[in-house]
């Protein structure tokens, strides 16, 4: 039976690891790489753009985006998101309420088909629509007959932005409500709501969370989108340019600062977005453990 | 024996038949009118349009389809996008599991920082991270200097394509891993030490082969955003044709010359490849979800 | 609807002026007629068929649930107990047969128009409302005759009284015990007066001690509210000691409707004898209406030539008078005689055949112990030709 006796109290401190903790060199090395491979790939990269903004001080960034054509970027920008972002949000509920509260056959098929714009790339996102809407694609001839301007113009922004981020709040609800069932709706009938009472008053509250951070995502995405925007927009100054084409038009006439000046302004709202959906996992952690891996943007 | 109960009832025929297709479903309302708009609203913005680059491209005929999609500088481009994109989803699959083992495992000051900074690449705009890369890995940039001076090019080289392709896939292994090791419960470590595995042992049999699916799943989903990835590559690129020349970017460049058949040439290959990555991606999933039973 | 009387009990003790809202807020046309004989069912199922993608959910049901009693359903699981519960409160719709309550046919009339009060297994209660939110909410929903404030949170304090949860109101349901969760699901279904209250496994998720104080309420409740219910279990005990009526279901047919007395006594098939009572099952042969099986030979009246099975439950055993020996006397050897209260219960051993046998404890019978030897008499059990 000595085998079995526990080693005396004070041995503890000389004892392994417990089962499932690394040793502390692994422990260290791990580390190590993880802080130096974020630091390197994406806190340098986050760091530069203020830094390249900031490099001559304040006063030129705020000249900078006093510009009329920056002004003119910002307010594109945000018209562009106030149009797809409640699109997609609509979008994504409908499709999370179709999907994920009811069962039919093609499910898993039409689970794919809303994702697909996530594995399009953005360029080619940016092509489709100037393939029907611009001046050779199938309804260019009869756009320039009668003098509607999609392409080129703020309509074919407002699409391809749709289009490339279509799947986010979609994304977002399923896994959320499908991991929530239909009780709650089950009961809510029983007790004599109807359809849209128990959409509002039953299933929102549960939603609201999954639905504000599919929002998000929805939205920095829609302010920041480039390769399908650039396809479609001209780059006309001042008048189809959003601020991340005029980051690069910035850029590409030397004037870094303007550059970095917009780019600190979006990287602002990407760093807001992120404090904000820490926020949410940290006020609602049952929210993340009751998502699916939430990837794709 | 068998003697149904006394009151059982009344009318002895089933008068009801089987209904039509039409007959409700579910207590669940709004079936009919969500599906329609989810399908009409799929249909307008992605079906159809997406439609349009397969019809033009079928329209060239196969010579000319060839020329445009299999042009020595096309093939150049596809190299470079497909090859970019996977050492940077190489250097995800290695770094991005260490940051999930790290983030789910340890605690460590500045954790939630580094939790909250792994998504940087969701939000913050390709053209941002394009020109701020750019900047750093230029000539005279901060680590572009220091790399010269060993005598390595990064800026203005497929270097720079993959340093770029790294940034925009970094969240995917991570985000996909991390769930799946969160509730992968220590016990089955335990258990695996009990009957005298050892801790590579262990990590090898026991933990490895649980995140195997989760970890080709963002392995597979960052190599297909690198494929697509514009913004912030064409900064850092240096777009000489045949040699820093990404797909996407043969694309615009073909749109500005509205050589609209070549631009669909190419989108074809290219939504092909993520087609099958995102079957893949499925399959991958679907036969994890077999086995997890 | 019973409770919807105004001299129902417990609901006016003490509620002073606080008025029966649902009484005085229905059109009386949908008011069903005091319970007599010769009243329509409260709920018909007229010969009902439900098929799921895979397999039959519910084979031809045929069954009638009279006003004011209290319906316990059992069955195994997948036997199609919560199929039917779902068709009656249009959670599901039937693939043939009708669906009547009282002589209103709602076969295919949606959840939310039939007022059925649903009691769902893990309660489903809104998570984001107040106890009291959550019981109020079929009042507030309503689109027609919606009660006023008052009103309303009159009836809320009258039903959580009713399920004595008065200082409860404004907590949450993740605050609450199992319990608590179960009476505020209850109230809720009540709120709405269901013309029919529906329970699926209203003790499923529930510990044993919790249970039995909730069975004991639940049929005080019933008594209070004399409304219509159907509940479900596969606990057959729970069925036999609460309900009125016990349905037996198996594989999505119903095996026998009765009395609790007459299920336990007379089963009608060989599935009810060994699903209700747990019965000892025994392989034997049926020759002139006489069962033999090894040691073992039983009257076996209207049963066919031919193998057969006999089903006694442990308390159809009793200790046999070795001087007056009849055809039933049992040899058999104890094998296990675990401690226990109540009744003695023996693990004994028949030629080889290990079955339980539970017995009454006696004045002056010493407790057999492992080893004994003892001598048995069947009185009861019942006879089926085994299937074909």
């Amino acid at each position: 039976m000595a085998g079995l006796t526990l080693p005396p109290r004070a041995a503890a401190a000389a004892a392994p690891p417990a089962v499932g903790q690394d040793p502390p060199w692994v422990r260290a090395l791990v580390l190590t790489a993880v802080v130096g491979f974020i630091g390197l790939f994406l806190f340098a990269p986050l760091a530069m753009v203020f830094v390249g903004a900031l490099s001559k001080g304040v006063g030129p960034v705020l000249h900078a985006l006093a510009q009329p054509d920056s002004l003119s970027a910002i307010g594109l920008t945000l018209l562009v998101a106030a149009i797809a972002v409640p699109v997609n949000a609509v979008f994504g509920v409908c499709a999370a309420w179709a999907v994920a509260k009811h069962s039919f056959p093609g499910k898993a098929f039409l689970i794919t088909l809303i994702d697909l714009p996530f594995s399009v790339s953005p360029v080619v996102a940016g092509l489709i629509f100037v393939l029907i809407f611009g001046l050779q694609g199938w309804f260019g001839s009869w756009l320039s007959d009668h003098d509607v301007k999609i392409i080129f113009a703020a309509p074919g922004i407002i699409l391809a932005t749709i289009f490339v981020t279509f799947p986010f709040v979609a994304r977002e609800l399923i896994p959320l409500m499908q991991a929530q069932g239909v009780d709650e709706e089950e009961a809510a009938a029983t007790l004599g709501a109807t359809g849209l009472q128990t959409f509002w008053r039953v299933t929102t509250p549960n939603i609201r969370w999954g639905l504000f951070y599919g929002v998000l995502l929805c939205n920095a995405r829609a302010m920041g989108e480039f390769g399908a925007v650039s396809v479609v927009s001209g780059h006309i100054r001042g008048q189809t340019d959003t601020m991340p084409l005029h980051v690069e038009i910035l850029y590409n006439e030397y004037d870094f600062v303007g550059a970095f000046s917009v780019a600190a302004l979006l990287c602002l709202l990407a760093v807001v977005t992120l404090a904000l959906k820490a926020l949410v996992e940290a006020l609602e952690p049952q929210f993340l453990e009751s998502g699916a891996p939430r990837h794709g943007v | 024996m068998v003697s149904l109960a006394p009151d059982a009832p009344l009318t002895g025929a089933a008068p009801l038949t089987r209904r039509s297709l039409f007959r409700r479903r579910s207590a669940v309302p709004g079936f009919g009118l969500t599906l329609g708009i989810t399908l009409l609203v799929l249909s307008l913005i992605v079906l159809i349009p997406l439609s349009s680059v397969a019809i033009k491209a079928a329209g060239m005929g196969w010579p000319d389809f060839a020329a445009a999609a299999f042009s020595t500088r096309a093939l150049d481009a596809y190299r470079l996008s497909f090859g970019a994109a996977l050492i940077g989803a190489g250097i995800n699959g290695v770094f991005g599991a260490l940051t999930a083992w790290a983030l789910v495992r340890y605690r460590f000051p500045g954790r939630t920082l580094l939790n909250g900074l792994v998504d940087l690449p969701f939000a913050l705009p390709t053209a941002v991270a394009g020109i701020a890369l750019a900047t750093l890995y230029a000539p005279n940039g901060l680590f572009g200097s220091a790399l010269a001076k060993a005598g390595i090019k990064s800026a203005y080289s497929p270097l720079g394509v993959v340093i770029a392709l790294t940034f925009v896939g970094l969240p995917f292994v991570v985000r996909t891993v991390e769930p799946v090791l969160r509730d992968l419960s220590t016990d089955v470590e335990e258990a695996s030490a009990t009957l005298g595995a050892g801790r590579l042992q262990t990590i090898a049999r026991v933990v490895a082969p649980a995140l195997i699916p989760a970890w080709l799943t963002g392995f597979a989903l960052a190599f297909a955003r690198g494929v697509g990835e514009y913004g912030s590559v064409i900064f850092i690129a240096g777009n000489m044709p045949f040699k820093t020349e990404i797909a996407p970017l043969l694309i615009t460049m073909q749109l500005e010359q509205f050589d609209y058949a070549s631009a669909s040439a190419i989108a074809v290959v290219m939504l092909g490849v993520s087609f099958l990555l995102l079957f893949l991606i499925n399959a991958i999933q679907a036969w994890s979800r077999r086995h997890e039973g | 609807m019973a409770y919807d009387r105004p001299d129902a009990p417990e609901t006016d003790v003490n509620a002073g002026p606080a008025p029966d809202l649902a009484a005085s807020n229905r059109d009386a046309p949908s008011r069903a007629p005091t319970p007599d004989a010769s009243a329509p069912a409260a709920i018909t199922l007229d010969h009902v068929s439900k098929q799921f993608a895979r397999f039959p959910a519910l084979r031809d049901v045929a069954l009638a649930v009279q006003p004011g009693e209290l319906l316990a359903v059992v069955g195994p699981s997948g036997s199609g107990k919560t199929t039917l519960l779902r068709l009656i409160a249009g959670l599901e719709f039937p693939d043939q047969g009708r669906i009547l309550f009282g002589d209103e046919d709602v076969t295919l009339a949606k959840a939310s128009d039939r007022r059925v009060g649903f009691v769902f297994q893990q309660y489903a209660l809104f998570k984001h409302m107040s106890v009291a939110r959550n019981v109020a909410f079929g009042l507030d929903v309503r689109r027609r005759d919606r009660p006023n404030r008052k009103h309303r949170d009159a009836r809320v304090a009258e039903l959580l009284k009713l399920v004595e949860l008065e200082g409860l109101a404004k907590r949450y349901p993740m605050q609450l015990s199992g319990g608590q969760r179960q009476r505020v699901a209850l109230a809720r279904a009540l709120a709405v007066s269901p013309r029919v209250l529906l329970l699926d496994e209203p003790f499923g998720a529930l510990d044993a001690t919790v249970r039995k104080s909730l069975r004991r309420e639940l049929r005080r409740i019933h008594d209070a509210t004399q409304v219509t219910t159907v509940f479900i279990t596969h606990d057959q005990e729970e069925a036999l000691e609460l309900a009125d009526r016990v349905v037996v279901l198996n594989q999505g047919r119903i095996e026998q409707v009765g009395v609790p007395e007459e299920i336990l006594s007379r089963p009608a098939t060989a599935f009810v004898a060994g699903f209700v009572g747990q019965a000892n099952v025994f392989d034997g042969e049926v020759r002139a209406e006489v069962f033999e099986a090894a040691g073992m030979r039983l009257p076996a009246e209207g049963v066919a030539d031919g193998p057969a099975q006999a089903y006694i439950r442990a308390d159809q055993f009793a200790l046999g008078d070795a001087a007056n020996e009849d055809g039933g006397g049992l040899e058999v050897l104890v094998r296990r005689a675990p401690p226990c209260t109540g009744l003695v219960r023996l693990e004994v051993d028949l030629e080889g055949r290990l079955f339980e046998a539970a017995l009454p404890r006696r004045e002056g019978f010493a407790t057999p112990a492992a080893g004994d030897r003892l001598r048995l008499k069947v009185v009861g059990g019942r006879v089926f030709s085994s299937p074909a």
